[in-house]
């Protein structure tokens, strides 16, 4: 699979992967200011029962963040 | 450079304002708590429903022992100064702008020492914009428990501000972070993260043109002059301005993101200096093991279930007392009022106009403090970012949110607590839609009313010998009133439209202990919040209320007035007689006016006068309802008469029909009308007060009349 960029809303529960880039300016704002920057690592914590939103850990704190403003960040994932 | 004249210069002009700015989740309110105690105030900010609470503290230097009284303004937590909606632009005008409201002389800035990176993010922000500033550690004790090292004294160092560790749980550096406010360090000359060379010329131009403090300032009013009215500026200055950054090609987003990023750089390279982690798993393992039951698939929802139920259930039976008494304590106090006071027009007013008025506000206290005991407790452990996870989805497809269900299932109790909590849903369309259909879900004041009406209309049959009738009757007014709430809701996604882009991005805490004190201070003030603000309308409509019900048109209201006063002296007193022309009196008020008036509008729907006089009264609260017709029906109001109302009303035939007059088709009417018509002045009185204005409830009470009027005209249509 190696380096090919993906959106995060398409990882499993457990993986982990790096921020490359997000393709929303005003998400990206957001995400930057709470400690989502490129080059963080990532791990999918779990998803709601019903699929969405997911729960992320990235830089210490855990996020809730909807499927359709995860497809706004394009992930690298770690073998 | 420009210095800011230091708060010593401005001390004797006036009280010095200090600011308390932090992240979600920081610690920032129990501090506030600890710095203010009881003396908060609290009100909106300008133009948008975001609390905004102002204490006073006095702080006596531990040197000199001479006293210095501050202001104190708690700001809407926040990641950063960018505002990205209404209400993150608080914090971001509040420091940026000199002539804002509630510029402040100093800021403390609240960090999570187990999460620096991100506190100082913010905070550099802030220091950056010159004014002066002091760093609030909190949480210390947690650091240490996790193997964290912090130097504050390098941190203190590197930020150019006072850094104070503190532990606001447990009551620690409160004194010291104290003596740090009276005596900040100087503004540091350096920036943290020059923002002068993102974009010199344009910075050094709008330095030269408005005052204020810091480069970092002007680069932020070149991003935002555009999309806000802001920084008392005038439109030339404004105009100036946007030419100015379109010349330079000053791309807004870009250089946003660019600043964030690069100032990120510069944190991370503090918090190396600053912290030793040994690298510890921030989440404490207890944590994931709650999770995988109350975020579990089928577990999690049974969990959740059961805090609905235990909460429903201490509202409803709990609140039951207290409001009991306050009821009796009214009715004592209105007695002896009316007793002791001169006679008159006067005292009538007072008695049944005030007192009844400020006794509806003080019924619905015990109700707002028990909710909020429970979300403040749901809320200070983390659950609540858990339950909004688990029901987003679900939530989302009617236009609502994850954090709608806790209003919404409150509202079976009362709407007007309800309402009040909807604060906590920070998408403003999610927001206004849950407020709007809160109202449908059937509160407790509708109970009375239909337990009449379905006493009237259904037998007391049972189905296979244990399933009441009447029962299902009532379970089946729940259940619609539910379904129209969500029913409505899904509608209202197509026509309320966002007023910003709304992220679901939130963070999810980890479990804490509640903390008491946080709790009892939410339930003050959200107590306070209802009984000053609410209650100036609550008030003002029951005294309307009260006018039309006690004075009439023409001279025979007030001759049945006199009979009345005549056949009260006599002796002994006819209480029958007295009855039957206080109905007498009623008919003859501006309120049996209106009732009759109102006849041919309600006629479809199956009512007469006599229930229009009830439909004016029950604004009042819904439950009046039961009260105006007995007094209509001269049965006399005193005490829970409802066998007698019940019988009256039941004997009750319709001269056209010769049938009863309280029919199937009547019946249902009557209560579908009460389970949608906004018949409750508190509600209207809350959402005015959660929306800033009178659109919202206006909004409200039309668009819940069409409904109870459209489905009271078809089911007495269907079932005439």
């Amino acid at each position: 699979m190696g380096n090919r960029l993906r959106k995060l809303s398409k990882m499993t529960v457990g993986s982990q992967c790096i921020i490359e880039s997000f393709t929303d300016e005003n998400l990206m704002q957001k995400l930057l200011e709470m400690g989502c920057l490129p080059g963080e690592i990532i791990r999918v914590d779990r998803l709601a029962p019903l699929g969405d939103p997911m729960a992320i850990i990235v830089s210490g704190s855990t996020l809730s963040i909807r499927i359709d403003e995860a497809d706004h960040i394009m992930v690298k994932p770690i073998a | 450079m420009l210095q800011t004249p230091s708060p010593e210069i401005k001390k004797s002009t006036r009280r010095q304002r200090v600011a308390l700015i932090g992240n979600p989740n920081s610690g920032k309110s129990s501090l506030f708590n600890l710095l203010t105690g009881l003396k908060q105030k609290i009100a909106n900010f300008p133009g948008v429903t975001v609390d905004k609470k102002t204490g006073y503290a006095k702080i006596y230097n531990s040197a000199t022992g001479e006293a210095t009284s501050f202001e104190m303004v708690d700001l809407p937590g926040t990641y950063s100064l960018y505002p990205k909606s209404p209400d993150e632009r608080i914090p971001f005008l509040a420091l940026c702008d000199p002539k804002d409201d509630s510029h402040p002389d100093l800021v403390i800035i609240i960090a999570d020492g187990t999460n620096l990176k991100r506190s100082l993010f913010l905070a550099s922000q802030v220091i950056d914009l010159k004014i002066p500033s002091v760093l609030a550690l909190n949480m210390i004790d947690l650091v240490k428990q996790k193997g964290i090292d912090i130097n504050v004294e390098e941190l203190q160092q590197r930020l150019g501000i006072r850094v104070v560790p503190i532990s606001a749980r447990n009551e620690k550096g409160i004194e010291e972070l104290k003596q740090a406010i009276i005596n900040p360090l100087p503004v540091p000359v350096i920036d943290i993260y020059e923002s002068q060379l993102l974009a010199p010329d344009v910075i050094h131009t709008i330095r030269g043109k408005i005052n204020i403090n810091s480069d970092y300032a002007a680069f932020q009013i070149a991003n935002h002059i555009e999309a806000i009215p802001f920084l008392h500026i005038d439109n030339k200055q404004q105009e100036a301005i946007i030419s100015l950054i379109k010349q330079h090609d000053f791309d807004v987003h870009k250089l946003q993101s660019f600043e964030t990023m690069e100032r990120y750089k510069v944190v991370n390279e503090i918090t190396k200096l600053c912290v030793v982690n040994t690298q510890a798993e921030n989440k404490p393992t207890w944590n994931k093991r709650i999770d995988s039951v109350l975020m579990h698939r089928f577990w999690g929802y049974i969990f959740f279930l059961l805090i609905l139920f235990i909460m429903f259930q201490v509202i409803f039976t709990w609140a039951q007392l207290p409001m009991n008494w306050i009821d009796t304590g009214f009715a004592l106090a209105s007695e002896w009022l009316a007793n002791h006071l001169p006679k008159g027009g006067l005292n009538d007013l007072i008695v049944n106009g005030v007192m009844a008025g400020i006794g509806g506000i003080v019924i619905f206290v015990p109700q707002i403090a028990l909710l909020f005991t429970f979300i403040a407790i749901l809320e200070d452990t983390g659950y609540m970012a858990r339950v909004s996870f688990l029901m987003d989805k679900l939530m989302r497809k009617f236009g609502l949110n994850g954090r709608s269900v806790i209003p919404l299932i409150s509202g079976v109790a009362c709407a007007v607590p309800a309402i009040m909590s909807t604060r906590t849903i920070s998408s403003w369309r999610e927001r206004i839609i849950t407020i709007m259909v809160t109202p449908l879900m059937s509160c407790s004041a509708r109970l009375p009313v239909y337990t009449l009406i379905t006493s009237l209309i259904i037998p007391t049959k049972y189905i296979w010998g244990f399933i009441s009738m009447q029962g299902l009757v009532l379970m089946f007014l729940y259940l619609i009133g539910f379904f129209a709430a969500i029913g409505t809701a899904f509608l209202m996604k197509w026509f309320v439209k966002m007023r910003e882009r709304a992220y679901f991005i939130m963070e999810i805490p980890v479990y804490r202990m509640p903390r008491w004190s946080n709790i009892i201070y939410t339930i003050i003030e959200k107590v306070k919040v209802f009984l000053f603000d609410a209650g100036k309308v609550i008030i003002a409509i029951s005294i309307i209320l009260w006018f039309l019900s006690s004075r009439g048109p023409g001279s025979r209201y007030t001759e049945i007035t006199e009979k009345i006063e005549l056949v009260s002296q006599s002796n002994p007193v006819d209480k029958t007689v007295i009855n039957i022309l206080e109905g007498e009196k009623l008919k003859a008020s501006y309120a049996g006016v209106m009732g009759h008036l109102l006849e041919p509008a309600i006629r479809p729907l199956g009512f007469d006068w006599k229930l229009g006089i009830a439909l004016v009264t029950s604004f009042a609260a819904r439950e009046v309802f039961v009260g105006t017709m007995s007094t209509i029906y001269s049965v006399g109001s005193n005490n829970l008469q409802t066998m007698t109302i019940r019988d009256k009303m039941l004997a009750e035939i319709n001269p056209e029909t010769g049938k009863p007059r309280y029919s199937l088709a009547v019946g249902w009417s009557l209560m579908l009308f009460y389970a949608f018509a906004m018949q409750c002045m508190s509600t209207l009185a809350v959402v005015r007060r959660e929306t800033g204005g009178w659109k919202w409830p206006a909004i409200q009470f039309i668009y819940m009349a069409v409904l109870a009027y459209c489905s009271s005209f078809i089911v007495y249509q269907l079932l005439r």
